[in-house]
């Protein structure tokens, strides 16, 4: 008897007891459509955060100046101004794994435009920021060198900008804008970046020159560089590495003693994501056990209604036994009965989760992501369950006595 | 063939039932020769249907030899058994024992699924067995859409599907009226002739009337074995055609039925 017969008796089995089998797999059923509901929106919420850290840059480390200390009041990390411009070169300079730095210092300015303003948070930065942010230059250029070395009067804006002061896909390159009582020439416009991780508008952005901000919006270069410093470490490994040369660099050059607190902060953003990783997989994990607790019952839900079957069709199983049936083709036919029992509940299940997903994604306005691979292990455990918990049934089955099974009433 | 096809020898079968000893078979000899149509008469636990189990090899015997077709069968383990069930011997049985919800032509192709035989083939060979059982027409139909003679025809169809050398009935008739009991009794006299050995138990003497020898069987032993004349199993005018039930539109009657409408 091959495979494919076996398997349309088991199927016609089945069917004969529609209700039945479909009581039988529900836990199954259910099973694999938590697992599967669950897994896409937790893998969307995951992707949407892996992505908003992305966007952050990759590798990325913030440096920020210390806090004020007086009279025992701190007054938090970057109230007091305490790296300079020698510290960010020296960080560029000294440190190998350190692939690129640059200053970032910030200031809520209006933009004034032709016919419409916006007020905007104004970066004075270097070239290298937008590499730092894996941020592309969407139109136009970004700002050069030779800007920041001369102080050149250019912005950059982003999307959101471009689109309050000249209006959806314009061309703003080459225009003027003010920003306080100081033209600007717009050079370039950056690509869209989209929201941060808290929802905030990463294109609601103007970049100038580092130097034209010190004189033109904070009033005059100082010693100190009053924003934060932006650090891509050459690799995902060297990350780690660079913070810790970074700041013993820094406590070097601000002549910390040994047993002194750090005057200013690192955050190493790949650690924040990580983080949040390991939630998501705990979360995961979590989940799983849910599921193969659900598929357990389900799967001995499958062994009763198993064992029902055979004590059912004992006649049958004695008349297969009489004409020729091996006890391995009776054992065959009712663990493919119980196989098929399974994989149609993982199948049905798999259905369910995707329609229960897609409705909380659109019902919520939640992310969600469909894994193939999660969809194959769901599936392929549900035949696991099915051939563990019907192998019982199915040996019962095999072995019964033909006599016996014949006289069966 | 010099080997007979059916060779018991002082065969003994004893059940256990808590302490107690039941000695079914008390020592059993026994030869059938290919082509002889074998009637095995007895009371209730005469140990005639424990007989039966032995020779279809559905059991095995406590002590004593057991050839067929030249095979021990004392020896043979769960699936040799299987084997020679699927091969050798066909059995039909007093309640019919088809799968209900199939239809008669998946019964019937049953033994050749479990040979092995390809679905083509098995159709062929499935069609061919129940038009010789004259139920050429109703091959779709399920065993509750047929009567009890028509039922009892699909087993008889079933059992000879798989080419045996020998046909096991077990009280094929006690569930038939007298007239389908005669129709089935020329099948398997029609069946004797074209060379298949049938061994039917029965406890009816009219029905045993139809095969060439008798065995009876009492108290685990064989009482009595004698060859006799054969009376030809002729069926009666029909007294109503309903009463005929399919038998009336079969393509290949039993010969007798001819006789039986002269």
């Amino acid at each position: 008897m091959n495979p494919l017969q076996t398997l349309r008796v088991a199927l016609r089995a089945i069917w004969r007891n529609r209700m039945r089998s479909f009581l039988t797999t529900l836990g199954i059923i259910i099973g694999v459509g938590a697992v599967i509901a669950m897994m896409a929106i937790g893998a969307g919420a995951k992707a949407q955060v892996e992505a908003a850290f992305a966007a952050m840059g990759t590798n990325l480390l913030i440096i920020l100046p210390g806090s004020s200390n007086a009279g025992g009041v701190s007054g938090g990390f970057g109230s007091q101004p305490t790296l300079t411009w020698d510290d960010l070169a020296a960080i560029r300079e000294e440190i190998p794994t350190v692939k690129a730095a640059a200053p970032a210092m910030r200031s809520n300015q209006a933009i004034v435009g032709e016919e419409q303003n916006w007020t905007t948070s104004v970066t004075g930065t270097s070239p290298e920021y937008f590499d730092i942010r894996n941020w592309p230059i969407a139109q136009g250029t970004a700002i050069t060198d030779s800007d920041v070395e001369t102080g050149t009067k250019v912005v950059v804006l982003g999307q959101t900008v471009a689109e309050k002061l000249f209006g959806a896909n314009s061309d703003p390159i080459g225009h003027t804008v003010r920003i306080g009582t100081t033209p600007f020439q717009v050079v370039g416009v950056a690509a869209r970046k989209g929201q941060s991780a808290t929802g905030q508008d990463y294109d609601d952005a103007a970049f100038i020159p580092v130097t034209t901000f010190g004189q033109k919006i904070q009033g005059g270069l100082s010693k100190y560089l009053t924003g934060q410093i932006f650090v891509e470490a050459t690799s995902s490994e060297t990350t780690s590495r660079a913070l810790a040369d970074i700041t013993a660099l820094l406590r070097d050059r601000h002549h910390i003693p040994p047993n002194g607190d750090d005057d200013f902060s690192i955050r190493n953003l790949s650690e924040i994501a990580g983080a949040q990783a390991q939630g998501t997989d705990t979360m995961t994990t979590l989940l799983a056990s849910v599921a193969a607790v659900s598929l357990l019952v389900g799967g001995i839900g499958i062994m009763n209604i198993m064992l029902v079957s055979v004590t059912e069709r004992t006649r049958e199983i004695g008349v297969r036994m009489a004409i020729g049936a091996k006890p391995m083709n009776i054992l065959l036919q009712f663990l493919i009965e119980a196989l098929s029992l399974s994989v149609a509940g993982g199948l049905l299940g798999v259905g369910i989760g995707i329609g229960v997903a897609t409705w909380l994604a659109s019902r919520f306005h939640w992310p969600m992501l469909i894994q193939p691979d999660v969809i194959t292990v769901s599936v392929a455990f549900s035949a696991f369950v099915g051939v563990v918990f019907g192998l019982y049934p199915a040996r019962k089955a095999s072995q019964l006595d033909p006599i016996d099974a014949l006289r069966y009433e | 063939m010099d080997d007979p096809l059916i060779q018991l020898e002082d065969v003994t079968k004893v059940y256990q039932t808590g302490d107690v000893e039941v000695r079914a078979l008390a020592g059993v000899s026994l030869t059938v020769e290919s082509g002889e149509f074998v009637a095995v008469m007895g009371s209730s636990g005469s140990g005639k249907s424990t007989l039966m189990n032995i020779l279809g090899c559905l059991d095995r015997p406590t002590d004593g030899r057991y050839r067929l077709a030249g095979r021990e069968v004392q020896r043979m383990d769960r699936n040799e058994l299987a084997e020679v069930r699927n091969h050798v011997l066909g059995f039909v049985f007093q309640n019919f024992n088809l799968l209900s919800r199939t239809s008669a032509l998946e019964n019937v192709e049953l033994p050749l699924v479990y040979q092995g035989v390809g679905a083509k083939e098995r159709h062929r060979r499935a069609t061919a067995a129940l038009e010789k059982v004259g139920l050429g027409k109703r091959i779709d139909h399920t065993p509750n859409q047929l009567s009890g003679g028509q039922q009892q025809r699909v087993a008889i169809a079933r059992a000879i599907v798989g080419a045996p050398k020998v046909i096991l009935a077990d009280e094929p008739t006690g569930n038939l009226d007298s007239r389908t009991s005669i129709e089935v009794m020329s099948i398997f006299q029609e069946l004797g002739r074209s060379g298949i050995t049938v061994v039917l138990v029965t406890h009816e003497p009219d029905i045993a009337e139809y095969a060439t020898r008798v065995v009876v069987v009492r108290d685990g032993l064989i009482l009595s074995d004698e060859e006799r004349e054969q009376k030809p199993a002729i069926v009666p005018p029909p007294a109503s055609e309903r009463q005929r039930g399919g038998g009336d539109e079969g393509r290949a009657p039993p010969s007798e039925r001819k006789g039986a409408a002269p």
